[in-house]
């Protein structure tokens, strides 16, 4: 296509991306659906709930009313809809406070502890992927095999404990709950982070470092990595120059899915760590049963994932010639 | 299958797997004669000390309240064996019974089903479990029945791949032309072809649900009192964690030792039919 003009060139990974960004907030907006059934519809009254045993009919059918449970389930749907979407979530029940006031207090926190936690897990991943890539069928790649696959399937409260135990009880290093100061020196801050972003990374570290070796042993297969070798092309130029670039789709994939783990993850390390990330504000929304805060942190945890997603597919369709010409 | 080719199937396993196999028996056995060996009754109060360290009437040291660890440990583990394959159970047979439905039913099913699953999947399964617990409760039928459905999405997924993919070949279509019935497709034809990759996906499906389970526990969110899986023994100790009580820590190595176990002979399980 070299007649192309750059403008026409664009036209189809851009009309390509524009799709994808439909279907996610088509999804998204189901997911909404299927959140406000599960937790607004099914668990029955909340107005009877808040009011206890005791409470009168009046009592009960004033509350429903002031409420607005009294109004069809599908008005309450788009109202609630409406209200996540301009950022107002509602009011939270236990607090008494704005939900979006809570969440924009916790969601600092949790951005730096995912940040952090990438900047520490991906090098260390790409590492691992390569290394047992290129190491394929050998020694060095079949230890690192089975320690992530152990490493996958470790629960975080025992990598957690363990850390707790090296670093704070027996080294003394590291404090066992993290509590970010005011103004923090570089040292403070890396200090109080060091374990929340070890017991996180480990699960993100084996599981990226596992599927960036697929992706790459899937490559490693192809002809003109063999045409490239004959060539005398150095191991290293092969990887880095001629493999790497063909499998940034599935990489990039790979990253959006195991950084989606970091959620889950990071319910029980910011639980066990007292870290006030959104992650435990969604526990001990489920455990005083604040609904409107728990849909809101559950919303957040959605769209963050499928944002994630589509990130991965928009660099997926940038990166590869075949889908870039829509 | 007989029994001395399972045998001759496990010798072949590579060390990891072997190591993976003797790990996963040696809990299925734990799970059904677990309190029946246990020395102490779970409940009682045996040692006056707490987090007491190992010793000869205690080999797994004691809990906060001066209980017996090793058998808290032994009856916590049929709650999370049990529990765990029951939840597998389930959601294999919900997710693949929908693939089956996918593959050999009309057009309108497939695209319902799929996006229907698509939806659900676009939910990490942490979050919806922690959804469905805050409207249904946790008690132990409903725990078990949150665990199955956040996995039911995922088992469909891989469920429906190969089923779609089989259901095209040549062989179910000539049953197809023979007249034969759906169901019949469903389950004769299509269903004992995919057993096998289908085994590895349950497989790292139950990992999945006993990491899930006992998180759940450990953040007090699942197993209510006076029921206790191995996540609630973690929960229940933790203010022994300053003092690096094996109370913590035994019941936490167990979970991992079961589920590593489970991981690694699926590796090995799978990486021996390539070749």
């Amino acid at each position: 296509m070299s007649g192309a003009s750059p403008v026409s060139r664009w036209r189809g990974p851009a009309r390509l991306v524009a799709k994808r960004t439909g279907l996610a907030l088509v999804t998204l907006v189901l997911v909404s659906a299927v959140i406000f059934t599960i937790s607004g519809l099914l668990p029955g009254d909340a107005a009877q709930e808040v009011l206890g045993q005791g409470a009168t009919p009046e009592q009960i059918a004033a509350l429903r009313h002031e409420m607005g449970l009294d109004r069809p389930a599908v008005v309450r749907y788009f109202e609630w809809l409406r209200g996540i979407a301009i950022g107002d979530p509602g009011q939270s029940l236990v607090a008494n406070k704005p939900v979006a006031d809570i969440i924009s207090e916790r969601l600092p926190n949790t951005l730096i502890l995912a940040g952090l936690t990438t900047l520490f897990s991906v090098p260390i991943a790409f590492l691992v992927g390569i290394a047992s890539a290129v190491t394929r069928g050998q020694a060095t790649d079949r230890a690192l095999n089975i320690m992530t696959l152990a490493m996958v399937a470790l629960p975080e409260f025992l990598v957690a404990t363990i850390a707790v135990l090296v670093f704070s009880v027996k080294l003394l290093w590291l404090p066992s709950i993290t509590i970010v100061p005011q103004d923090p020196t570089l040292g403070e801050f890396l200090r109080a982070y060091a374990m929340p972003v070890m017991v996180l990374g480990v699960g993100v570290i084996a599981q990226l470092g596992r599927m960036i070796r697929a992706a790459i042993i899937a490559e490693l297969d192809r002809p003109y990595v063999e045409m490239a070798r004959l060539k005398g092309v150095s191991p290293r130029r092969l990887i880095f120059r001629h493999v790497l670039p063909n499998a940034v789709g599935p990489i990039v994939n790979s990253m959006a899915l195991s950084l989606s783990y970091l959620f889950g993850g990071a319910i029980i390390v910011e639980t066990i760590f007292s870290y006030p990330g959104l992650a435990s504000l969604m526990v001990n929304a489920v455990t005083s049963r604040d609904m409107p805060l728990l849909q809101a942190c559950a919303m957040l945890f959605c769209a963050t994932y499928l944002l994630l997603v589509l990130i991965a597919d928009t660099v997926a369709i940038l990166a590869n010639p075949r889908l870039r010409q829509g | 299958m007989n029994v001395a080719s399972i045998i001759r199937g496990a010798r072949r396993l590579p060390l990891s797997g072997k190591i993976g196999l003797a790990l996963v028996i040696f809990w299925i056995i734990v799970a059904v004669i677990g309190p029946f060996i246990a020395p102490y009754p779970p409940g009682s109060f045996a040692n006056e000390e707490v987090f007491a360290g190992s010793s000869r009437q205690f080999w797994l040291g004691s809990d906060f309240l001066g209980r017996d660890v090793l058998s808290r440990l032994l009856s916590g583990a049929r709650f999370t064996v049990g529990l765990s394959v029951v939840a597998v159970a389930i959601a294999a047979s919900i997710g693949t019974g929908f693939a089956l439905t996918a593959a050999v039913g009309p057009r309108w099913v497939d695209e319902l089903l799929s996006r229907a699953m698509d939806t659900l999947i676009s939910i990490p399964s942490k979050i919806f479990a922690l959804v469905l617990v805050a409207a249904f409760g946790s008690s132990l039928v409903l725990l078990t029945l949150i665990i199955a459905i956040t996995y039911v999405p995922g088992n469909f997924r891989i469920a429906r791949s190969l089923a779609v993919g089989l259901a095209r070949l040549d062989y179910v279509e000539v049953a197809r032309a023979r007249g034969e019935g759906r169901l019949h497709l469903a389950l004769v034809e299509v269903l004992p072809n995919m057993i096998k990759p289908l085994f590895a996906d349950i497989g790292l499906r139950f990992v999945f649900i006993v990491l899930l389970l006992s998180g759940l526990s450990f953040l007090g969110l699942g197993l209510q009192p006076p029921d206790a899986d191995l996540g609630s023994l973690v929960r229940e100790n933790t203010s022994g964690l300053a003092e690096g009580a094996l109370a913590i820590i035994a019941p936490a190595a167990a979970i991992a030792s079961l589920t590593v176990g489970v991981n690694l002979l699926i590796d090995a399980a799978t990486q021996g039919k390539a070749h």
